[in-house]
């Protein structure tokens, strides 16, 4: 913490205050960190509960919108006599193919006007998996005239949509591939840190096996190795699990680091010259220690898996359609031909980069945070 | 020194061992051997085979032995003739697929590196040079900003920009008429003019990282006093930079070989298959997808052991720059 902060803070409470405390008021002078951390949750709040945050339904193919381009949305509705109102609405647009081509073209029909509502009513989803609910954010007044926010693609599917319910593969990806890692990660790397020798240099040259291998070409061949009929569960549990064989070697290391660190520290030789188990010295003396270090390391690792499935994907090795992830929802803007017709497809890939910018900006902030005691 | 990189040499015999075994194990996980996909095609083509031939054909390949025994033979023939086994996809040896491929990705993340040290060292040093200006957090923005865009999404947009704006193709190393030719010095020209769009891609994430890092280190120094003392001696500002804080800030750039390697080789199998490269990545995941095990396997073995071989020289190297790792 600086000095700075400490001014900033009561003296009578720093002096009290508990670690987490203490973290979150050095965690708090890091704007970056706070933006990262609105738009993390926020991102994090569309993965729990897409089907609210949707207007269309993620599946419903619609032929009369292939490449539907996105609406413009008017925010100032203006009435015949010339008096206005702040009123959200968007014209339709209405499909005309080019004689010559046969290429379709929108456009906005100046005639009519559809509404838009917050809370409206539109297609049932199941809101956390649990209560069938038909209330969306946003919404038009009349169900049979779809918003295309970013646009339809291929199948006239609702981009915007689509990526709201993949909001929920891909950022989930992210949190059980790094519990998966920090699973083998803390369990590999402590043993490595807390009882050295022989065990930390199979351990170490291990970790830095994993680390000096490329992990595309590994995670392809793995990919490809599962079988194509398996269904979207089982087969999503896979990918993370082989995103994770190779995730864990940076948490491990972090791991051992800071078990080495500690294990030479006062309070812990005096836990041990106290008769404390091995099982106690670990959890509860040097575990709270280094527990927010392990929070940072895993909030920068949320973003490298994120990046990992994407491209797993995009590629056709990872997630499969159905299933719906934006690095499957990217694979659409894979050649150059839909991408020149409809650049819309890119959206999902500005998603992406805004979860894992904000997730990087978090890490940072933790990570600066995590050792509020020193200066 | 010389006992430092003997041992080092030496270490990697083991990674070299588990990198063979792990491709083999990857040949091997798909359901099925070779001779079910042999068999599933001719039945495709409506030709019978009967369980004998099928044992026959099991017996030649070796496929009726335990894994261990078959993956001596397949590590034995690429040892001792170089032989990967077959293309199942091709009907054609693995060798002749591969190296030329291989080369040219050799060729495409060396430069990537030496793209990517390039950028990174002046933006670096600037960065820290003029810290909390404009041009400092500018750099930062970008920076993270490159961290955070995928390599494959970067190359799809300078395509969709390239074909847009531009009305060209931007795909391949070659330009037609060289594709097929022999090699000749206008053929390695047209392939210096192809290959700078995708090091450019591919060098963005490893900059942005770099970047990072150089500014870091650049920053530790700054404030030492022998860099005050060297400006009290009259030393012009560019000068004393090149001279003193860029040299020792510079290490961790012979250590970065070590990470960087494997990421710009996972970047250039993505970025590769994007703009369609005649590098080993389309090639890898066309083999991949089409369950062709052997080609698969040997680019996989290939692969991971140039970056082994990266992180070895980067390794030495480092035991040059610094002593204080090799008395370790």
């Amino acid at each position: 913490m600086t000095d700075a902060a400490l001014a900033a803070v009561d003296q009578k409470r720093l002096a009290v205050a508990s670690q987490w405390q203490l973290m979150w008021w050095a965690f708090k002078r890091h704007h970056l960190a706070m933006i990262g951390l609105a738009i993390t949750a926020f991102f994090y709040l569309i993965a729990l509960i897409p089907g609210f945050f949707a207007v269309n339904d993620p599946n419903k193919q619609n032929a009369r919108a292939a490449y539907h381009p996105p609406q413009a949305i008017h925010f100032i509705d203006t009435a015949q006599d010339g008096s206005w109102s702040f009123r959200p609405y968007i014209r339709p647009y209405v499909l005309k193919r080019d004689p010559q081509t046969l290429a379709a073209i929108y456009t906005e029909d100046p005639a009519r006007k559809v509404y838009l509502q917050f809370f409206a009513k539109g297609y049932e989803y199941n809101l956390l998996g649990l209560f069938p609910s038909t209330t969306h954010l946003i919404g038009t007044d009349n169900p049979n005239q779809p918003l295309f926010m970013f646009g339809a693609d291929r199948l006239g599917r609702c981009v915007y949509s689509r990526i709201m319910q993949g909001a929920q593969i891909s950022l989930s990806v992210g949190l059980v591939g790094v519990f998966l890692s920090l699973t083998l990660g803390v369990l590999l790397g402590g043993i490595s840190g807390y009882y050295g020798g022989r065990a930390d240099f199979v351990i170490q040259r291990a970790i830095e096996f994993v680390l000096a291998l490329p992990t595309i070409p590994i995670w392809l061949a793995l990919a490809a190795a599962l079988p194509q009929d398996w269904p979207a569960t089982l087969n999503y549990f896979m990918i993370t699990l082989i995103l994770s064989l190779t995730g864990w070697a940076q948490l491990a290391r972090v791991v051992r680091g800071r078990f080495l660190s500690l294990r030479t520290e006062e309070f812990v030789t005096a836990a041990r010259l106290d008769g404390a188990s091995e099982g106690r010295v670990i959890f509860r003396h040097m575990l709270p220690s280094f527990l927010s270090h392990i929070i940072a390391s895993i909030t920068l690792a949320i973003p490298a898996m994120i990046l990992a499935e994407t491209s797993l994907s995009f590629l056709g090795l990872g997630l499969q359609p159905p299933t719906i992830s934006w690095g499957v929802l990217l694979r659409e803007a894979q050649n150059i031909r839909s991408i020149a017709t409809a650049p819309w497809l890119f959206a999902p890939g500005a998603f992406v980069v805004i979860a894992v910018i904000a997730l990087n900006f978090l890490g940072d902030g933790l990570r600066d945070a995590a050792d509020p005691y020193n200066k | 020194m010389l006992r430092f990189i003997i041992s080092r040499t030496l270490w990697m015999i083991p990674s070299l061992f588990v990198v063979s075994f792990l491709a083999f194990v990857l040949i091997q996980l798909p359901p099925g051997d070779y001779v079910t996909t042999y068999i599933a095609t001719l039945a495709a083509s409506n030709e019978v085979v009967d369980q004998n031939t099928a044992a026959d054909l099991r017996q030649r390949f070796g496929l009726d032995q335990p894994l261990i025994v078959q993956y001596v033979k397949w590590i034995t023939g690429i040892l001792t003739r170089g032989d990967f086994g077959l293309s199942f996809e091709w009907q054609q040896p693995v060798s002749d697929l591969i190296w030329e491929r291989m080369a040219l990705t050799l060729i495409l993340t060396f430069s990537t590196l030496l793209a990517t040290w390039g950028i990174a060292l002046p933006i670096g040093v600037f960065s820290a040079v003029k810290k909390y200006s404009i041009g400092d957090y500018i750099v930062t923005f970008f920076s993270f900003l490159g961290l955070a865009v995928p390599s494959f999404l970067l190359a799809l947009v300078l395509m969709y920009i390239a074909a847009v704006q531009f009305g060209q193709e931007v795909g391949g190393l070659f330009s037609e008429q060289y594709v097929n030719a022999p090699w000749s010095m206008g053929k390695v020209f047209d392939l210096i003019h192809h290959l700078w769009i995708p090091v450019i891609i591919l060098a963005v994430s490893g900059t942005a990282s770099l970047i990072r890092v150089m500014r870091a280190n650049m920053l530790d120094e700054l404030g030492k006093p022998y860099v005050t003392t060297a400006r009290a001696k009259g030393l012009s500002e560019f000068h004393l930079l090149v001279k003193y804080p860029v040299r020792i800030a510079l290490n961790p750039f012979i250590s970065t070989i070590a990470w960087l390697l494997p990421n710009l080789v996972s970047g250039s199998i993505i970025v590769a298959i994007v703009l369609s490269l005649p590098t080993a990545g389309p090639l890898l995941l066309q083999s991949l997808m089409s369950q062709d095990m052997y080609l698969a396997g040997a680019f996989v073995l290939l692969i991971c052991t140039l970056t082994l071989i990266g992180s070895l020289v980067s390794d030495i190297l480092l035991a040059f720059a610094d002593p204080r790792i090799r008395l370790e």
